[in-house]
């Protein structure tokens, strides 16, 4: 029987899809981080997306929630490869599942699961991780080239899954601190930028390797932008803000505070602003709530970054303007058809 | 050029409409029997004014607008009037309302018409009434009556448009009819520009629609037509609503609650303006309407069909295909499921679609809101509808109306687009009929408090007056007495009369008016009966005796079941 009210007719468009177009989004920076950085990230996006399921299946079981229509929506598997993404890929396997665990049990389902969490799952889970295991999540493998010894993928597994290193080999050989990380600790020890900058690490715009990673999300940004899966507000409010704020302090004092493109390049920006702060279940749905969000979470990151004790700030800054969002929506809802001011 | 405006969001589904454009609009087939119901306009129902059996002509007044907000009912062919009682119409909940059914006898033969040659003649006042007499109503969707809407004081009115958009998917019967008869149309809308006072016409037809927008330039050339023009407007759904038209050909935004003739504007269909010219040209009333037949047909067409056809009847003639599940009357976007087949097309009835799973598949599950407001991004209104959702979910109410819910318009674009699939449109429905149901019953209230009060009121005024006779009576007791008192001269004038003793006058008084009252209502003739009227009490007797006992065995056999 057709349905027995109107419309009759629906656009042909699901939640599944719009969340499977987002995880398409994200393949053009994995594919990057894969290049630069090797294949042991994809092994943490498999460990977050099985996770991620299984403990969807299960709140949901708990729960007394169909379980096959909520697993098909892709939003669980969105949320573990968001934080895979976040959590340093030579990590050992417990810490992807803990992780992944808790943003889909606590922050998710605990609040009444799909569209009613009013966090985004990935950066609860993120800022457990880094709250819980500052070790664990500051150890970054260091790309192509660049560290004195290099792990073959074999390799990287064993370490992944029993916490074995071949002989001769310790972790600090082969990870370092995160190019934002290093800037930080470089400054602390009164060192110039431009001195700093130089330093291999480095790329052309920020960290080599994790500067065209950015790209990449930049990339799967503009697809997101273009399929209007998500609007210009957040990802052009929350980039401008960085960037403005960030150039300012650059242009009062270049020696201790670094360009802006560094900021846009550097960490969580980019994946940041066209995939975490564009999650449309913790944020505003008014388009100057978006920007006012974005300006909030932009003002955070950079705050966090320049003077915080994290590396980065993005996931702090989302999380906090997540807590905005109800009294964001309440003050920036707009005026309706007619009762506007008519322009003569 | 005409510089247009735009109204926020729209949709574009598929238009469906080159099914049913193709041919042109058809006669229908004299129906078997019309089923005309008595209230197909907005308003207080018409009355019946014809006796079941009677013969009728085609065009007779069979119903006459009763009240101020009224529409004329008339036979739609000649025939005998076989029944007046309730049977289902043409609305989805399925509730019966009173019909007239009428038997066609095959000789369509009209009732003697009254044609008007110049009708720039008549009064505006005669015109009014002409259109009221003929039961011309918006043919649009709205059913308001014409007449009522072509009220107006010199100079208030600028703008009349003329809306031919016909945004909603399938339906194609405006577009045929501009594009059959479009000199009729202009004429008509000349009619209703006069009444208005209006200086502009301005006829809004969506730019999908090249034929019809042809066809009415073409008849507007025939120089007779000064300030009017045709405008194609852009395709987007739900362009053909009048709030979205106006603002589209003026730029002017009628709020919700406003009149847009309070901002010099008034709005009318294509098919009424032409309605109203047949009425006031040719004395005809409005009897038939082209409603077009698509969807799950064979040969998808319009037609031009009595009002009160059985709609089976009308979609049989395009070749109804057999899995059809039902019938949505209006477009796929805003019409409504009819609760049977054989409902009356009324003149509302601007399109019928035969309905399968294959074209209407079932709505998917609905999922949780995941607050994309793409629901927002095609509100014409400009509504927050994500926020309406939660509220009316939450039976929110006072929230709901504090974001506009009574702006809505209920186009139904944020259903479309939901990708939750959550039937939107539903959810404030509902918190609508809630709070009209609320104030309804707030409104019960205040009248019962009301009349509560005044029958206080009134107990506590007839207590007094009993009172105030009481005193009174007792005062001339009293002067009685004293009187009695003085007649002897020797006693002391008591003025102060003993409480006690105007205690016993009291009973007294009232004892003998109980033995008075008493002889009065004695009951009389229960001793000398006839044997007749005996015979007949015991009849009675018997009787009831039989009706207890029946009613204690269905009870317990109740019981026992």
């Amino acid at each position: 029987m057709p349905g027995f009210f109107s419309p009759f007719i629906t656009k042909p468009d699901s939640v599944s899809q719009i969340m499977l177009k987002v995880l398409l989004a994200l393949i053009p920076g994995i594919a990057l981080y894969v290049w630069y950085f090797g294949p042991a990230i994809l092994v943490s996006i498999t460990l977050a997306s099985l996770t991620a399921l299984a403990t969807e299946a299960l709140m949901l079981k708990l729960r007394n929630r169909p379980i096959a229509p909520f697993l098909k929506d892709n939003s669980a598997l969105l949320t573990g490869w968001l934080l895979a993404l976040s959590i340093p890929p030579l990590a050992p396997w417990w810490l992807v599942v803990v992780g992944t665990a808790f943003a889909i049990s606590v922050s998710k389902h605990l609040y009444g699961g799909l569209g009613n969490n009013p966090f985004n799952p990935a950066m609860i889970g993120y800022a457990v991780l880094i709250i819980s295991f500052p070790v664990q999540m500051t150890q970054w493998l260091s790309p192509h080239g660049m560290g004195s010894v290099e792990l073959g993928f074999i390799g990287q597994l064993n370490y992944i899954f029993l916490g074995v290193f071949p002989e001769g080999i310790k972790l600090d050989a082969l990870t370092m601190a995160t190019p934002l990380d290093t800037l930080k600790t470089q400054l602390h020890l009164d060192g110039h930028i431009k001195e700093i900058l130089n330093m291999p690490i480095y790329g052309r715009l920020a960290g080599h390797g994790s500067e065209m990673v950015a790209a990449g999300f930049l990339l799967g940004g503009l697809y997101l932008l273009a399929t209007r899966i998500i609007s210009w507000h957040i990802p052009a409010a929350y980039l401008g803000t960085l960037f403005a704020v960030a150039g300012i302090f650059h242009l009062l004092d270049p020696a201790h505070y670094v360009e802006p493109t560094f900021h846009l390049f550097s960490g969580a920006a980019m994946i940041g602003a066209f995939f975490i702060l564009t999650d449309p279940i913790t944020s505003p749905t008014t388009h100057r709530g978006k920007l006012l969000f974005a300006f909030g979470a932009g003002l955070l990151t950079y705050l966090i970054r320049a003077f915080g004790g994290f590396p980065d700030g993005m996931a702090f800054a989302t999380l906090l303007m997540n807590i905005c969002v109800p009294l964001i929506d309440a003050y920036t809802q707009p005026k309706v058809f007619g009762k506007k001011e008519q322009k003569p | 050029m005409r510089t247009l405006h735009t109204f926020h969001g729209g949709i574009h589904p598929a238009t469906h409409k080159a099914q049913s454009n193709q041919k042109p609009i058809a006669q229908a087939a004299l129906p078997s029997k019309l089923i005309i119901p008595l209230h197909q306009h907005v308003g207080n129902s018409a009355k019946p004014v014809v006796a079941v059996g009677s013969r009728v002509l085609k065009g007779q007044l069979i119903g006459v607008p009763e009240g101020h907000v009224s529409s004329a009912v008339h036979a739609s062919t000649s025939g005998v009037i076989a029944a007046i009682d309730m049977q289902q119409v043409a609305h989805p909940s399925g509730i019966p309302d009173l019909c007239i059914t009428l038997i066609p006898d095959g000789r369509d033969e009209w009732i003697a018409r009254e044609p008007c040659d110049d009708w720039k003649a008549l009064s505006h006042t005669d015109l009014r009434h002409r259109l009221r007499d003929a039961g011309v109503v918006g043919l649009g969707g709205a059913v308001f009556p014409s007449d009522m809407k072509l009220y107006s004081h010199k100079h208030k009115i600028k703008t009349l448009v003329l809306n031919g958009a016909e945004c909603e998917p399938y339906i194609t019967c405006d577009d045929l009819l501009m594009r059959e008869r479009a000199a009729e149309i202009l004429q008509g809308a000349e009619i209703m520009r006069a009444l208005l006072y209006a200086e502009e016409i301005l006829i809004g037809i969506e730019d999908n629609k090249p034929e019809a927008i042809a066809a009415m330039r073409a008849a507007l050339l025939d120089g007779n037509h000064q300030g009017m023009e045709v405008i194609a407007v852009p395709t987007v759904y739900p362009g053909g609503g009048a709030k979205q038209l106006i603002r589209v050909l003026t730029g002017i935004e009628v709020a919700a609650g406003v009149r847009s003739t309070n901002l010099g504007v008034q709005c009318f269909n294509v098919g009424t303006a032409y309605s109203a010219w047949r009425a006031i040209r040719h004395g005809e009333p409005l009897i038939s309407r082209i409603v077009t037949a698509t969807g799950n047909v064979a040969h998808p067409q319009n037609f031009e069909a009595l009002i009160g056809t059985p709609m089976n009847e009308l979609v049989a003639q395009a070749g109804q295909l057999p899995d059809t599940t039902g019938y949505i009357m209006g477009g796929p976007m805003m019409g409504v499921m009819m609760p049977a087949l054989h409902v009356g097309i009324i003149k509302a009835t601007n399109c019928v679609i035969a309905a399968s799973n294959k074209l209407f598949p079932p709505p998917a599950p609905a999922l949780p809101c995941i607050r994309c407001t793409r629901c927002a991004d095609v509100c014409p209104a400009e509504l927050q509808p994500q926020e309406l959702y939660w509220f009316a979910k939450a039976k929110n109410l006072g929230k709901a109306q504090e974001y506009h819910l009574f702006d809505c318009i209920e186009c139904g674009a944020c259903s479309y687009v939901c990708p939750s699939n959550i039937p939107l449109v539903q959810y404030y429905r509902f918190a609508k009929s809630e709070i009209w149901a609320q104030e309804a019953g707030k409104k019960a209230a205040d009248a019962a408090r009301e009349r509560h009060e005044y029958r206080e009121n009134r107990i506590e005024r007839e207590k007094q007056e009993k009172a105030d006779k009481l005193a009174a009576k007792e005062k001339a007791a009293l002067e009685a007495k004293a009187k009695l008192a003085l007649q002897p001269a020797v006693a002391p004038v008591n003025q102060n009369t003993d409480p006690e003793d105007t205690m016993q006058l009291k009973i007294q008084a009232a004892i003998d008016h109980a033995k008075q009252q008493a002889a009065v209502i004695k009951p009389k003739n229960t001793e000398q009966l006839t044997p007749q009227q005996q015979a007949e009490i015991a009849e009675i007797e018997a009787r009831r005796t039989r009706i207890r006992e029946l009613a204690l065995s269905s009870v317990n056999e109740h019981t026992k079941e």
